[in-house]
């Protein structure tokens, strides 16, 4: 029994989900043999085999075409085809990540089998049982995945990515068939982001307000308490919507999804919306003038008041401290 | 241009989830419905998309007989017609779904209706299975560009931008095609009371498919526990602040 897992890479080897994803095949079928997936360019990718084998694979293979300097996701979903129809795989595992869950949801398509994505726990049977994420975590569904093989993705998070050195792994290379029409959809360009900023995604410290900001201009306050403690400014899904603030900024299910040292979370009631995009955060101080808010659930510290008033007397606070 | 957006019927959730005791269903009672966001955008997008280009726009749900409410909700904010596949309020997985959307797009072809654009959100709000877009695109065989925050459309081909670390990744698909999208592509409208007024005089053709047997079949649904705390309240007021800055200092994140 083997099972296929698709290795995407970041920008030095695989990308972290991606061993994640290991983990979670590897636990599938354990000390069964593990084979990985993962486009390269022709001639690339020895190193990455290599990282792949510390991870417990037993044999990696490189999907080598031009086309994978980008991301070209029909391909890719060609090359896992490829490889299932010569593997039988009882199962393929990628990352729960938008392109994990892309490049499977078209391999479901094209082999017109089931996929269930961001799983949390899977037990290989028939039909395979797991528990996976509804409503970007606020609620678990178990469910039965029928169909063979099983095309499952892995919810970010949901298993350390842990190493498992095992003898160096075999590495075979082949070049996909592929048409000209699995080659319409690959990306033509990249634009760079504008430097500078924090990005909300990878900042240490966020400070967000919700509809108690009362205004664009309340933001204010929430601004100046950021700037000071070297953080980004985030908001909910009600300030995006009022037009406050941009898209960009919104913390959330359908905004970014932030993992900081500290989120201070000012006016924002605690909908399951935004909770769900802050359940990284490692302590959440809630700001707010309702003390049965949703948030205050959630939240490690409270202060209960008006974020008009605590937040100008926080800012005042450090600066005081400083100057000590 | 004809321009198809497909949108989910999905609860408004709030702050906590509860479910009804049999653990089948979010409890519904109490809760307010919308569509799903993603899709509140692609329905932001086909209005504008036509306003441009000229052509028709459709909003196409799967859903049970509440769902027209949705539907009428979109029609509204300005969509001229509208496709409803009703169901007796079952759970489709996104195999059958796929399979009866693109049913209902080869149908509207027969009567000589074909989309230059059909809009997906990138996952609904309840199920998240990232997947229905891909599947109906395979099904028609056209392309798919999936997660784009930017649509331009002009010559015949659609530019899609799509968030990617460090930027934006660029794809360029010659029409007809699929695309997903993602909150933040527009700031949907608000719809007008003549809006609303109108939609209630636009059509809504209902048929009524046949359920397949699911094949990612759903068994039970579980709230995730362990994971309420007990905030520890610093204070009221701006006199919390001292405390709020001694926390901070512990944490670390003064520096």
């Amino acid at each position: 029994m083997t099972v296929l897992a698709l290795v995407e890479r970041g920008p030095e080897g695989p990308d972290e989900l991606s061993l994640q994803a290991l983990a979670f095949a590897r636990s599938l079928a354990p000390g069964e043999p593990l084979h990985a997936l993962a486009p390269v360019r022709g001639g690339e990718g020895t190193e990455l085999a290599a990282t792949l084998g510390e991870h417990g694979v037993s044999t990696v293979h490189l999907a080598e075409h031009e086309a994978f300097a980008a991301h070209a996701p029909v391909a890719l979903a060609r090359a896992v085809v490829e490889l299932v129809e010569r593997l039988a795989p009882a199962a393929v595992v990628a990352a729960g990540s938008e392109r994990g869950n892309e490049v499977l949801a078209h391999v479901g398509a094209l082999l017109d089998l089931p996929l269930a994505t961001n799983c949390l726990e899977a037990a290989l049977g028939e039909p395979m049982r797991l528990t996976r994420l509804r409503w970007g975590g606020s609620l678990l569904e178990e469910a039965s995945l029928h169909g063979s093989p099983k095309l499952l993705t892995v919810a970010p998070h949901a298993v350390p990515a842990e190493a498992a050195p095992a003898a160096g792994p075999a590495v075979e290379r082949f070049t996909p068939s592929l048409t000209d029409a699995d080659l319409v959809v690959r990306v033509v360009e990249r634009v760079q982001a504008a430097a500078g900023g924090i990005s909300l995604a990878d900042a240490k410290v966020v400070v967000s307000a919700g509809r108690g900001a009362g205004s664009a201009e309340g933001f204010a306050v929430i601004e100046e308490l950021a700037a000071l403690l070297g953080g980004a400014v985030g908001c909910s899904r009600a300030v995006t919507m009022a037009g406050w603030r941009p898209h960009t900024d919104q913390v959330g299910q359908t905004g970014t999804k932030i993992a900081p040292d500290v989120y201070i979370a000012c006016g924002i009631s605690g909908a399951t919306q935004h909770l769900a995009g802050c359940k990284g955060a490692k302590t959440l101080l809630a700001i707010n003038t309702d003390p049965d808010a949703p948030i205050l659930a959630s939240a490690d510290y409270a202060v209960i008041g008006d974020l008009h008033e605590v937040v100008p007397a926080i800012s005042a606070e450090i600066r005081k401290a400083r100057g000590r | 241009m004809n321009v198809l957006v497909c949108v989910k019927r999905v609860p408004m959730t709030g702050g906590t989830i509860v479910l009804t005791p049999d653990g089948q269903a979010i409890a519904t009672q109490h809760l307010g419905f919308t569509i799903s966001p993603h899709e509140e955008c692609g329905v932001e997008e086909a209005v504008r998309i036509v306003e441009r280009h000229g052509g028709e726009s459709v909003v196409l749900t799967l859903g049970p007989p509440e769902a027209e409410e949705q539907l009428r909700d979109a029609l509204a904010l300005g969509i001229d017609r509208a496709i409803h596949l009703v169901t007796d309020g079952e759970e489709w997985d996104a195999q059958a779904t796929a399979a009866a959307i693109a049913a209902a797009v080869e149908a509207e072809r027969a009567a000589g209706i074909e989309y230059d654009l059909l809009l997906f959100g990138n996952e609904s709000a309840d199920a998240g299975g990232y997947q229905v877009g891909v599947r109906v695109a395979h099904r028609l065989g056209l392309p798919c560009a999936t997660g784009l925050k930017s649509l331009a459309v002009e010559g015949g081909r659609i530019r899609c931008e799509q968030e990617a670390p460090g930027g934006r990744d660029v794809y360029d698909l010659p029409l007809p095609a699929v695309v997903t999208v993602k909150e933040g592509l527009n700031l949907p409208r608000y719809p007008s009371v003549p809006g609303r007024m109108r939609a209630q005089r636009k059509p809504v053709a209902a048929s009524r498919p046949a359920r397949p047997e699911p094949r990612l079949e759903r068994l039970r649904l579980v709230v995730p526990g362990g994971q309420r705390k007990q905030a520890e309240i610093l204070g009221h007021g701006p006199e919390a602040a001292p405390r709020v800055v001694e926390v901070l200092e512990r944490i670390g994140v003064l520096t």
